[in-house]
């Protein structure tokens, strides 16, 4: 319990910290494949301390309300996994954060923030299977949806059982953290012909909220992905976490390599490989 | 930590020949990375820093200029790239064109050249950013003196 309790206090404090360290990571990393210089490690923290320090233009007060409401449920979802809680909650609750924030920029009434909530429900479409996925995956290879007794399942770490589910969940993984070929409904690039989407109408320190909560967001996914290895043993957490560093590089090249492309082979491809290595996967385990 | 340490850049072509927004884009090419500074190219007023505007004032794009400036949460700094910015350059006499930016806008920095050099728009946004600091200072003293009133 004491274990349980201690996860998640470091969840919620040193979250933040590790999602802008691999911000910096990630942008210094882009700038050098593109030949560049790149920023200081330490940029995103400084663009946050500018973002809270900024006057905030408040288009309407549901808005700061729903961005609240996106924040909040990113860290309890976290802090739930990180708790060892029930998987299904989690991603639930990782689902209606999503919906908060798509709901926020609805509520702006831009035809740019609408434009990109539209997008971001066909991604919220896209990955949604699969994440579902991904629970049903380690209740059918461990028998159990709470993430403590999933760690603490005697037998191999779940990856040796779900290796399509894991590929698909990387795969979706890209649409998660809004890297290119799938960054359709906002992006830290300078997309230009939806201005930021989701986020046009958000400034100042509410920017900051949304910011902030995707590096809570970006540690949590990380963390499902280290759940694939972590055996409750030293060995596996080192393995958990080089695996994390692997796929998040991996996300990095893969955002530096492809151009964006329409919803529909987002949607298409998100779903074949769903079906492909996910559903595939499932019945594999299943027979066996 | 200083605001400046961020900038976040908005970049609008008025009535020019294009010639210095390209040079304003070459800034964001590997020779020149102003994504050292932290400056991040944005096409969004409501989280840029430094309005950055190349090209003369015409009668069309004022109303443009002016809700972009206005949309911009404060600190906010001007920058104006190139002669044609400055006073309306080649184009002055021209029959539409209303003059450099500063006619519809209060220019901060003036960045002369035709086209403006890399170089030239790289210190041009660094003095804006120093800027950025001492109109951020003077807003929080303002916030002070005004709740002591």
């Amino acid at each position: 319990m004491i274990w349980q309790i201690l996860g998640t206090i470091c969840y919620i404090i040193l979250a933040p910290i590790l999602g802008g360290l691999l911000q910096g990571i990630d942008r210094k990393l882009t700038a050098r494949l593109q030949g560049r210089q790149g920023p200081p490690l330490l940029q995103p923290f400084y663009d946050l301390y500018k973002l809270f320090s900024k006057e905030v233009v408040v288009v309407n007060d549901v808005q700061n309300f729903l961005v609240g409401g996106f924040l909040l449920f990113v860290v309890f979802s976290g802090a739930l996994f990180f708790f060892g809680g029930d998987l299904l909650l989690v991603f639930f609750s990782l689902t209606l954060a999503g919906i908060f924030f798509t709901m926020s920029s609805c509520s702006a009434n831009s035809p740019y923030s609408s434009m990109g909530a539209q997008r971001e429900l066909m991604q919220m479409m896209a990955y949604e299977p699969m994440v579902l996925l991904v629970a049903i995956g380690f209740y059918v290879a461990t028998g159990t949806f709470n993430v403590k007794e999933i760690v603490l399942h005697n037998g191999m770490p779940a990856i040796v059982y779900l290796p399509g589910i894991f590929i698909g969940f990387l795969y979706i993984l890209t649409i998660k953290f809004r890297k290119s070929p799938f960054d359709l409904s906002t992006s830290h690039h300078a997309h230009q012909e939806m201005v930021q989407g989701l986020t046009t109408e958000l400034s100042g320190s509410v920017l900051g909220l949304v910011e902030l909560s995707h590096w809570y967001e970006n540690i949590f996914l990380l963390g499902v992905v280290g759940l694939f290895l972590y055996k409750a043993s030293w060995w596996s957490a080192i393995a958990a976490i080089v695996v994390c560093a692997i796929s998040y590089f991996l996300e990095i090249i893969i955002d530096n390599v492809f151009p964006r492309v329409k919803w529909q082979s987002m949607l298409k491809s998100a779903w074949m490989v769903t079906l492909v290595a996910g559903v595939v996967n499932l019945m594999i385990i299943a027979v066996i | 930590m200083k605001v400046s340490k961020s900038p976040w850049l908005m970049h609008y072509d008025g009535s020019s020949c294009n010639g210095c927004d390209i040079e304003v884009l070459a800034c964001l090419t590997p020779v020149y990375d102003v994504e050292r500074f932290g400056v991040m190219n944005t096409g969004n007023p409501k989280h840029a820093d430094i309005f950055l505007i190349t090209g003369g004032i015409n009668a069309q794009n004022a109303p443009v200029v002016k809700q972009l400036y206005s949309q911009m949460p404060n600190p906010k700094v001007v920058v104006a790239v190139g002669v044609c910015a400055c006073n309306g350059g080649i184009f002055k006499e021209c029959y539409n064109i209303l003059g450099g930016v500063d006619t519809v806008l209060p220019v901060d920095i003036y960045v002369p050249g035709c086209a403006a050099r890399p170089e030239a728009i790289i210190d041009g946004v660094v003095r804006a950013v120093a800027l950025l600091d001492e109109k951020k200072k003077a807003l929080s003293q303002e916030q002070v003196s005004s709740k002591e009133a």
